[in-house]
C-alpha cells in the first residue's frame, strides 16, 4: 500500500504537468455543455408548409391563420393547384403540403365526407414525421373549435395529452444526463488507456516490470486517478447544467454519484484493458474507438433503447453506458432513488470488478 | 547450478517466430565479475538481458542470477537486480530527485539508505536535481539511469549497450564509474558493440546472431589469435584489398580503421606481397607486422563459423 501511495503520487505528478491533459479535463466539459445541448435537439421547429387550398371556407382560412401564427411552422404559400406544392416540395422550398379538398366545410354541414391530405418529405424522417404529426394536431384542433363555435357538435377534445418528468418536452433535459455520460465515456475511456501504452511506447513499463511492484498496485495506480478526475468533471458538467440549464438532479446526489463511482471505475478498466492488448497508441486508440462508438450509439444516449429492434435491444444488456443511462435519467428526471434502480446498481458493480479484474489480470509483467 | 555464480546461463534460447535470436547460450558470470558482452547489433544481447532480468521468457535452457532460477524464482529476482535499458526508459516529465526517489520507493527503500553507494555519479547530476529528466543531456541521462538501476543496492547490475551513442569522454568516465562498482562488490554484466571496450572488463564473451564464439579474459582472447597479423597501407586502399584478396598465402584480408588487416598463413613473406603488388602498378604499398586487437578475433572467430 505504501507503494501504490508513491505510485499514484508519480500519476498524480505526471497528470499536472502534462501540458495537455488538464486543460482538456476541464475544456472538455465545458465544451461539451456549453455547446452540444443547443445545438443536437430534436426539436423540429419553423417546418415549411404550403397549403393548397380548394376550399376557401371559415375552416380554410382558420387553419391558415393558426399555421401562420405557430412557432413550428413557417407559411410558404397558399397554392391553387396541388402540382405547384409539390414541385415546390421536390425543390426543397416546403417540407409538407396540406391540401384542403373542396366542399370541407360543407362536409361538417351535413355534405358528403371530405379528407384533408397531408404530404410530407420523408427524406429527414425525424422532421417529416413530427411535422406530419404538428400539422395532425392542428388541424384536428381547428375543426373541433371551429365545431364549437359555430354550433356543429360539442367542442370536445377527446384525449389529453400530458408529458410526465419532462412537461414540455424539453429534448435538453432528456440530453443533458446523456452528455454528461459521454463525458465520462471518452475522458475515463480513453486517458487511462493512453496513459498505459504511454508507458509502453517510452519503455518505462520495461523500468517498471523489472521491480518488485505487483501487478495490482500498477493497475490501481492508473485506476485511481482518473476515476477522482472522471468525478471532478462529472461534479463541473453538473453545475453547468443547473447553471446555464438551470436542470437540478431530482434524486439525490449520492446516488448519482454512487452510479458514476462505478460506471467510471468500469470505464477505466476496459481502457486499461485495451492498452494491455495493444503494443502502440494507434492500436489502442482504434479499439478504444470502436467500443466508445458502440457504447455513444447503442446504449440509448440518443436514441432509444426501447427502439430497437429485439436482437439489439439483448445486446444492449452487455453494455455498461445502458445501465447508467437508465440511472441518470432515472434521478435527474424522475427522482429515482437506489432502490428503484437496485438491478442498474448491481450490473454496474459487476461490470466495475469484470474489468478491473479483467486489467489487472491481462497486464503481464513478463510476455 | 553453483550458488557462488552471479550469473549462471546454460543452453538459454530463445525465438521470435522463425528467427532464433538466442541459440543456446552458455556462459556464467562469477561474483563481483565485471562481464562483458560483446558482438554486433542483433546479435542476441538485448534478448538474453531481457531474459535474465524476467521480462521474457525462454524457449529452452536455464539460467540464474544471484542463485535463483529465472522461470521459478522471477519474483526474488527483480528485488536484487539492477537493469539499465538500452534505451533511456525514465520518466522524462519527472525531475532528477523525482525519479530517483520513485524507483527507489518501489524497492522499498529510500534515496538515503543507499546514497553512500552512488554518491559519486548521482553528485555529478545533483546541481541538476530539479530538472526533468527528459530535459538533460545524453551523458547526464546515462548517469541518473544508472543511480536509478543503483538505488535499492543490487546484487547483481545488467547494463545494456550503456555507452552506445554516448560521446568518448563520457563513455571513458562511465566505464571508470563501472569499475568503481566493482570494487564495491557489484557484479556486473555490460552489453557493448565496441569491441575497444572490452579491454575493460574482466573476462568478455564474444557473440554473434544469437550464439556465444568464446569467452576469455581480454587478454586470453587476444592471445588466441595464433597467425601472423599484418597492417596493409597503400594509394587506391579500395583496390589493395581486392588484390591482396587474391595473393596465395593471403588467409583474410579486411579494412580495419585506416589500414587493411591482413591474415596470413604459416610462413607467409610480408616483402614478396609488397613486391607483387608494386609491380600490379600499386604505389606506396607497406606492410607491417601489428598485434592482433579483440577485433581481429572477433573477425577470425566469425568467419570460422
Amino acid at each position: 500500500m505504501r507503494i501504490l501511495r508513491f505510485l499514484l503520487e508519480k500519476e498524480l505528478r505526471q497528470f499536472i504537468r502534462n501540458p495537455f491533459l488538464p486543460k482538456v479535463a476541464v475544456v472538455f466539459p465545458l465544451m461539451v455543455m456549453l455547446v452540444i445541448p443547443w445545438v443536437t435537439t430534436m426539436d423540429v421547429r419553423h417546418i415549411n408548409v404550403a397549403v393548397v387550398d380548394h376550399d376557401r371556407s371559415s375552416v380554410s382560412r382558420r387553419l391558415i391563420q393558426k399555421i401562420t401564427a405557430s412557432d413550428y411552422f413557417t407559411l410558404r404559400g397558399v397554392e391553387e393547384q396541388y402540382g405547384i406544392a409539390l414541385e415546390r416540395l421536390e425543390d426543397g422550398e416546403v417540407d409538407a403540403i396540406v391540401e384542403l379538398p373542396d366542399g370541407f366545410e360543407h362536409s361538417f354541414l351535413g355534405g358528403p365526407a371530405e379528407r384533408v391530405r397531408i404530404s410530407a418529405n420523408g427524406v429527414n424522417a425525424v422532421k417529416g414525421s413530427l411535422g406530419m404529426q404538428y400539422l395532425l394536431q392542428v388541424v384536428n384542433q381547428t375543426v373541433l373549435e371551429w365545431r364549437g363555435e359555430y354550433g356543429v357538435g360539442t367542442y370536445s377534445d377527446p384525449v389529453e395529452i400530458q408529458y410526465r418528468y419532462n412537461p414540455t418536452l424539453n429534448y435538453r433535459y432528456y440530453m443533458i444526463p446523456a452528455l454528461m455520460i459521454m463525458l465520462i465515456i471518452m475522458l475515463c475511456g480513453f486517458l487511462p488507456a493512453l496513459n498505459m501504452v504511454g508507458e509502453k511506447e517510452t519503455g518505462t513499463i520495461e523500468q517498471i516490470n523489472v521491480t518488485p511492484v505487483s501487478r495490482l498496485a500498477f493497475t490501481l495506480a492508473k485506476l485511481i486517478p482518473f476515476w477522482i478526475i472522471g468525478l471532478g468533471v462529472l461534479s463541473l458538467a453538473m453545475l453547468l447544467a443547473w447553471l446555464i440549464y438551470g436542470l437540478v438532479p431530482e434524486g439525490s446526489f449520492g446516488a448519482i454519484y454512487l452510479a458514476a463511482a462505478l460506471f467510471i471505475l468500469t470505464m477505466s478498466g476496459i481502457g486499461v484493458v485495451a492498452a494491455n492488448y495493444s503494443s502502440n497508441m494507434q492500436q489502442t486508440m482504434f479499439v478504444m474507438f470502436f467500443f466508445v462508438m458502440i457504447f455513444v450509439l447503442m446504449s440509448g444516449l440518443i436514441t432509444p433503447v426501447e427502439s430497437m429492434p429485439a436482437w439489439g435491444q439483448w445486446i444492449t444488456r452487455f453494455l455498461p453506458p445502458c445501465y447508467f443511462v437508465e440511472i441518470m435519467r432515472g434521478i435527474y428526471l424522475k427522482g429515482a432513488s437506489i432502490g428503484d434502480l437496485w438491478s442498474d446498481y448491481i450490473a454496474l458493480s459487476l461490470f466495475a470488478l469484470l474489468f478491473n479484474g479483467w486489467a489487472a489480470l491481462s497486464y503481464r509483467k513478463q510476455s | 547450478m553453483e550458488m557462488n555464480e552471479a550469473v549462471v546461463v546454460e543452453g538459454l534460447t530463445k525465438r521470435y517466430g522463425a528467427l532464433t535470436a538466442l541459440d543456446g547460450m552458455s556462459f556464467c558470470v562469477g561474483r563481483g565479475e565485471l562481464f562483458g558482452l560483446i558482438g554486433p547489433d542483433g546479435a542476441g544481447k538485448t534478448t538474453l538481458f531481457r531474459l535474465l532480468t524476467t521480462l521474457i521468457d525462454a524457449d529452452g535452457g536455464r539460467a540464474a542470477v544471484d542463485g535463483f532460477d529465472i522461470r521459478k524464482d522471477y519474483r526474488l529476482i527483480r528485488k536484487r537486480v539492477g537493469y539499465m535499458p538500452g534505451r533511456f526508459s525514465l520518466y522524462p516529465d519527472l525531475s532528477v530527485e523525482e525519479n530517483l526517489a520513485f524507483f527507489a520507493a518501489l524497492f522499498g527503500v529510500s534515496i538515503s539508505d543507499n546514497y553512500e553507494l552512488i554518491a559519486p555519479i548521482y553528485r555529478q547530476i545533483e546541481p541538476f536535481r530539479t530538472r526533468r529528466a527528459g530535459k538533460l543531456s545524453g551523458g547526464m541521462k546515462q548517469k541518473l539511469a544508472l543511480c536509478c538501476a543503483l538505488i535499492h543496492r543490487p546484487s547483481v547490475l545488467f547494463l545494456d549497450e550503456p555507452t552506445t551513442g554516448v560521446d568518448a569522454v563520457s563513455r571513458g568516465e562511465f566505464w571508470e564509474m563501472l569499475g568503481q562498482l566493482k570494487n564495491r562488490g557489484i557484479s556486473m554484466l555490460v552489453s557493448t558493440p565496441y569491441m575497444d571496450e572490452a579491454t575493460r572488463c574482466d573476462r568478455v564473451a564474444l557473440c554473434n546472431e544469437g550464439r556465444l564464439l568464446g569467452v576469455d579474459t581480454p587478454q586470453g582472447i587476444v592471445s588466441r589469435f595464433d597467425a601472423p597479423l599484418y597492417a596493409l597501407e597503400g594509394e587506391n586502399m579500395y583496390g589493395l584489398l581486392l588484390e591482396t584478396r587474391k595473393m596465395p598465402g593471403v588467409v583474410a584480408c579486411y579494412p580495419f580503421g585506416e589500414s587493411h588487416h591482413l591474415v596470413g598463413c604459416e610462413g607467409f613473406d610480408p616483402h614478396r606481397l609488397v613486391g607483387e603488388l608494386e609491380r600490379m602498378g600499386f604505389c606506396g604499398v607497406s606492410v607491417r607486422a601489428v598485434e592482433p586487437g579483440i577485433e581481429d578475433v572477433f573477425i577470425k572467430w566469425m568467419s570460422h563459423e
